[in-house]
């Protein structure tokens, strides 16, 4: 408790602190943004919760580091984990994802639960259980007496996502693909009465998904660390982001995930950052409990 | 009836093969000595499993090419079975029965971190088997009146303990005194780091130092600017962080990028993190604990001297070639050798009788001298502190084995 | 008559197992653990139609709870856990067995009060929404509890250690989960021919009619996950005593292990029949076990290919194949004229 009194005063002493804090929130919330973005397509338009969302993060971040082992650029990686891990994702839509689609709601659950599994095995047995990072070696910039860091790489990392994720929202707009994918995730049936080859529509919603995701990972590996095991951490912030904001709502998805990211990093500013995992799992309680409310005023269900 | 044919003729060419190779081994003069081992391969513990795991078994190479275990005019070659934990105790514990009750092993050794052996050894008491372990530092293993247990290396409220006498030692030199340094601690919430806080918050008390943040890492850590800008606000005297690989990586790195200016850091897991190759820089003087260097002057028949061990492990495992070898591997090494040498003082195979020999222990090992308190911890050997120097890990405390200067403050 | 003979030869493999193979009593007795927590998921899972994620949180609340009961009735919880150094604390046997035979029940008891308190917002959630917010209180319970210095934090926390020989130990720990599994067999086998079991599969097969029929739902649903919890938090009591150590997120709150591990027995098994989760846990234990020991590295990717492959292709478990099959074991006329057609 005095602590956490102790954590607040340094707060109010140094307003600038809460700056620090949510440009810190905002850097990592943009890359879980990115993951959530590509979970809510794949939830939308075909309904699978793909729970191996965040190994698919890591697969792309050691896409990346291994390609800056080779020796190629490290922003460089980030196209590189886009391609490769679309066609990851393509593989495993066709082995696994296009059997799963019309199944019940628990089916996909569980099925990319135990793919996610198989991933951070395979990459342990791959790259080894070390955590990895690419040390970019750019400065860092500082403001207000060195309070306030901003290292480039943190920096280029969130405009390569903003710029990702504008790429993939015009895409989505504009394009011929980008049309057909919201017409099905609106109505499949429809779609494919309307001449649309909806499985084609799907393998490339779920590669588009793993394309963003493995990029996402890319930038990661630039800026924090990476490890086989810590896809579930992505995958429960994806899980989250989504729930909080919704479906198809794409708006939403951003203004959650930055706001998860400054929540988190507030969270264990106040509290400790032995709270950050809770943090967001008690966030994403929150949000589902106040959805039910509002829902039980219409005596609905949250399905 | 074809499939029939086929099966009997692969299983008579598999057997073909296996008596093969039996007679393969029997040339080799030396029977196998079983030990077992339940090691972490996966999960959170698993870069440090590997590097332990790697050291039992350069030990046991190194010591069946000086020409096995020699028991009773016999000779003999260590086997180790190994089976997986996924750093889970309740594994581990499963594992250690396992090994025991199906697998037949009389002798234990260690798995990797001290929560995993304090899940295994209740059963290898419980058994009465020999557990030499190398990797279980915490002091709430030896407390509890284990008669089986074994730990070759230094209880882990030791590891940062002497950071603290240096930075009192430091505020007197500079004319205040050490009530007035402020500590920060910021350790995983794992058995082994919140024993390494024990001991230093113990240490801190005494001289009468204010800890003015005391926070804990979660174990997904990939992200500690919560707590960095805290040290920033606060402007700590020392900064000690504890996270096995994963904290040291993530610390070093961070307090690079946010130029956090604490005068003194000290962390753990340095070498097995490999700080220095990846993060250059932003490594320069912070301190690392370590149960071991390569740069003292330990010396044995088996291994040779420290740095001897050093330069042959690499050379047999070139994945380390580019960086430090853990002190990890060479505890689990020496682990290997107190067995080695229990045996043969024992002259027999009997499982009490080498918990005795095991006990009577008096040996002098590339890792530093090896005898066992009535809890079974070593009591022989001292902690190391290092500091990164250009680079280099250098000692310099305690001052027994100093061989440089403490940069003070850092940059 | 061929029935009781039956559950009478299963009886005495049951007694007689762990002295024919007293090395694998432990294995064995993971197995009865494996079959509980299987049991009783099926029954909100199966039977309900609840699919949730986060029935291990009862497992861990129960661990807690067995080892808060133990050690309060003899020493401070607080004094106990803090002496991460120094301080032996030791029980006698009485101490030890009043412990184990108050904590076990009251570790039900309190895991089914959860259950009424969680289920009282989560079953509001229907599909994937309930299975993500029970996975949310499971992993929020991990993270609380390995938060908590009063109950040992990431220490973790050690039980008293059986104060007799270790092989009546392993055999008393056997006992006691193969009592509970077999009174949760029994107590199933009557609750689904009850109103109650018709209740919940009522809820199952259409929840918005059962209600419109005038079945309180969430009343039932509570009742129904309380019973669950109840039975997986002795369940994880009795595994405290076995594990004498544990910590939160890795022993007691092992979300991704047990936690998953119960819901793959059941599909694989059959969801919502009497036998299934049994079935399915025996399948599972035996493939993990020799995955264990046979693919040493690669026994997770094993794993992870067998949910996948028994998810996606058979999604129904064994006995849903059997009941494809052979419909008339399980009393299901068939019209054979209909099916030349």
């Amino acid at each position: 408790m005095d602590q956490i009194l102790f954590n607040l005063g340094l707060l109010a002493e140094y307003p600038v602190v809460n700056l620090k804090i949510i440009i810190d929130g905002v850097m990592i919330g943009a890359l879980f943004a990115l993951a959530a973005y590509g979970l809510a397509l794949v939830w939308g338009v075909m309904n699978v919760k793909n729970l191996a969302q965040g190994d698919f993060v890591i697969a792309g971040g050691y896409v990346a580091w291994w390609g800056a082992q080779q020796g190629m650029h490290p922003l460089l990686g980030v196209p590189a984990a886009f391609i490769l891990m679309w066609g990851l994702g393509w593989v495993v839509y066709k082995l696994l994802i296009t059997r799963v689609i019309e199944r019940d709601l628990f089916t996909s659950l569980l099925a990319t639960f135990g793919l996610a599994i198989m991933m951070a095995q395979i990459m342990n047995l791959m790259f080894g259980s070390d955590t990895q990072s690419i040390n970019l070696g750019y400065e860092t910039l500082y403001f207000a007496d060195g309070l306030i860091d901003v290292p480039i790489a943190k920096l280029i990392g969130v405009c390569m996502a903003a710029g990702l994720a504008a790429g993939v929202i015009t895409f989505m707009k504009y394009s011929r693909m980008g049309q057909a994918i919201r017409a099905t995730a609106q109505d499949s049936r429809a779609a494919r009465v309307m001449g649309i080859d909806t499985e084609k529509v799907y393998a490339f919603t779920f590669s588009l998904n793993s394309a963003i995701c493995g990029a996402a990972g890319a930038i990661i590996v630039m800026v924090w660390v990476i490890q086989p095991f810590y896809g579930i951490t992505y995958s429960v912030r994806a899980f989250v982001i989504v729930t909080a904001a919704g479906l198809g709502n794409l708006p939403g998805v951003i203004t959650a995930g930055l706001g998860i990211g400054a929540a988190e990093q507030y969270g264990s500013h106040i509290f400790g950052i032995g709270y950050q995992q809770a943090i967001a799992v008690i966030l994403l309680l929150l949000v589902l409990v106040w959805r039910l409310s509002q829902q039980r005023k219409n005596r609905q269900v949250l399905k | 009836m074809e499939l029939r044919k086929l099966a009997l003729s692969v299983t008579a060419t598999a057997a073909l093969a296996l008596s093969a190779s039996a007679a393969q081994a029997a040339s080799h003069a030396c029977e196998e000595l079983h030990l077992g081992a339940a090691i972490s391969l996966t999960g959170k513990y698993a870069t440090n499993g590997i590097h332990a795991q790697n050291g039992y078994d350069y030990a046991i190479k190194k010591i069946d090419e000086a020409g096995g275990v020699k028991v009773d005019g016999k000779c003999y070659n260590f086997k180790v079975t190994y089976y997986d934990d996924e750093s889970k105790g309740d594994r581990g514990a499963t594992l250690a029965e396992r090994l025991i009750n199906q697998d037949g092993v009389q002798y234990m050794l260690g798995p990797y971190s001290s929560g995993l052996t304090k899940a295994i050894a209740p059963v290898t008491e419980k058994y009465g088997i020999p557990m030499v372990e190398a990797e279980g530092a915490s002091r709430s293993l030896f407390n509890k009146g284990y008669k089986y247990l074994f730990a070759v290396l230094s209880t882990s409220e030791q590891y940062l303990a002497s950071a603290i006498t240096l930075a009192a030692e430091q505020a007197t030199k500079n004319g205040g005194s050490p009530s007035d340094v402020k500590v920060a601690i910021a350790v995983e919430n794992d058995p082994f780091s919140l024993d390494i806080r024990a001991g230093v918050l113990e240490d801190a008390k005494k001289l009468g130092m204010k800890v003015v943040i005391d926070e804990k890492l979660p174990r997904d850590l990939s992200d500690m600017t919560a707590i960095l800008t805290k040290v920033k606000l606060v402007k700590p005297d020392v900064l000690i962080v504890s996270g096995h690989s994963k904290g040291a990586a993530t610390a070093v790195r961070q307090i690079g990028e946010q130029k956090i200016s604490v005068p003194m850091v000290a962390i753990t897991h340095c070498e097995a993190a490999d700080v220095t190759g990846n993060f250059g820089d932003f490594a320069e003087s912070i301190l690392c604990s370590t149960q071991w260097a390569e740069t003292l002057t330990y010396e044995d028949p088996i291994f040779g001297t420290a740095a001897n061990y050093e330069t042959e492990f690499k050379a047999t495992y070139p994945e380390y070639a580019e960086k430090k070898v853990p002190y990890q591997t060479a505890q689990a090494s020496a682990a290997v050798y107190v067995f080695k040498d229990a045996f043969e003082r024992a002259g027999t195979l009997d499982k009490d009788a080498v918990r005795d020999a095991i006990a009577a222990t008096d040996l002098k090992t590339f890792y530093g001298d090896i005898r066992f308190s009535e809890a079974g911890n070593n009591v022989a050997k001292p902690m190391v502190l290092r500091q990164i120097q250009g680079g280099e890990y250098n000692v310099v405390a305690p001052s027994a084995f100093a061989s440089h200067e403490l940069v003070w403050p850092r940059n | 008559m061929s029935k009781t003979l039956f559950y009478i030869i299963l009886g005495i493999i049951t007694v007689i197992a762990p002295f024919a193979f007293p090395a694998f009593q432990t294995q064995l007795a993971t197995l009865w653990l494996m079959i509980i927590v299987a049991q009783s998921w099926d029954m909100t899972g199966g039977q309900m139609g609840y699919n949730s994620l986060g029935n291990i949180f009862f497992y861990g609340t129960g661990m807690y709870v067995a080892a808060v009961v133990t050690i309060g009735l003899v020493y401070p919880v607080g004094e106990y856990t803090g002496a991460a150094g120094g301080g032996i604390y030791t029980f006698t046997p009485d101490e030890y067995f009043l412990g184990m035979a108050l904590s076990i029940p009251a570790a039900g008891i309190f895991c089914a009060l959860c259950a009424f308190i969680i289920g009282y917002v989560t079953f509001g959630l229907r599909g994937p929404y309930f299975a993500i917010g029970t996975l949310g209180v499971a992993i929020a319970g991990g993270e609380m509890v390995s938060n908590w210095d009063w109950i040992g934090g990431g220490q973790g926390i050690s039980m008293p250690s059986y104060p007799y020989n270790f092989d009546q130990f392993k055999t008393v720990i056997y006992f006691l989960y193969a009592i509970l599994g077999i009174a949760l067999f029994f107590f199933c086998r009557w609750l689904y021919q009850t109103r109650f079991g018709a209740a919940i599969n009522a809820i199952r097969d259409d929840e918005g009619k059962a209600e419109a029929m005038g079945i309180h739902t969430m009343r039932y649903k509570l009742i129904a996950w309380a019973i669950s919890a109840f039975f997986v938090g002795a369940a994880g009591a009795i595994s405290a005593f076995q594990l004498i150590h544990f910590e939160p997120l890795e022993t007691a709150y092992q979300t991704i292990n047990l936690g998953i591990f119960m819901v793959v027995c059941v599909l694989l098994g059959g969801k919502g029949t009497l036998w299934g989760p049994v079935i399915g846990a025996v399948m599972f234990h035996v493939f993990k076990e020799l995955t264990w020991n046979y693919f040493l590295g690669w026994q997770w990717v094993a794993l992870g290919a067998l949910i996948v492959v028994v998810v996606v292709f058979f999604q129904d478990g064994l006995m849903g194949y059997l009941k494809y099959k052979r419909p008339e074991w399980f009393g299901i006329a068939v019209d054979t004229k209909e099916a030349k057609v």
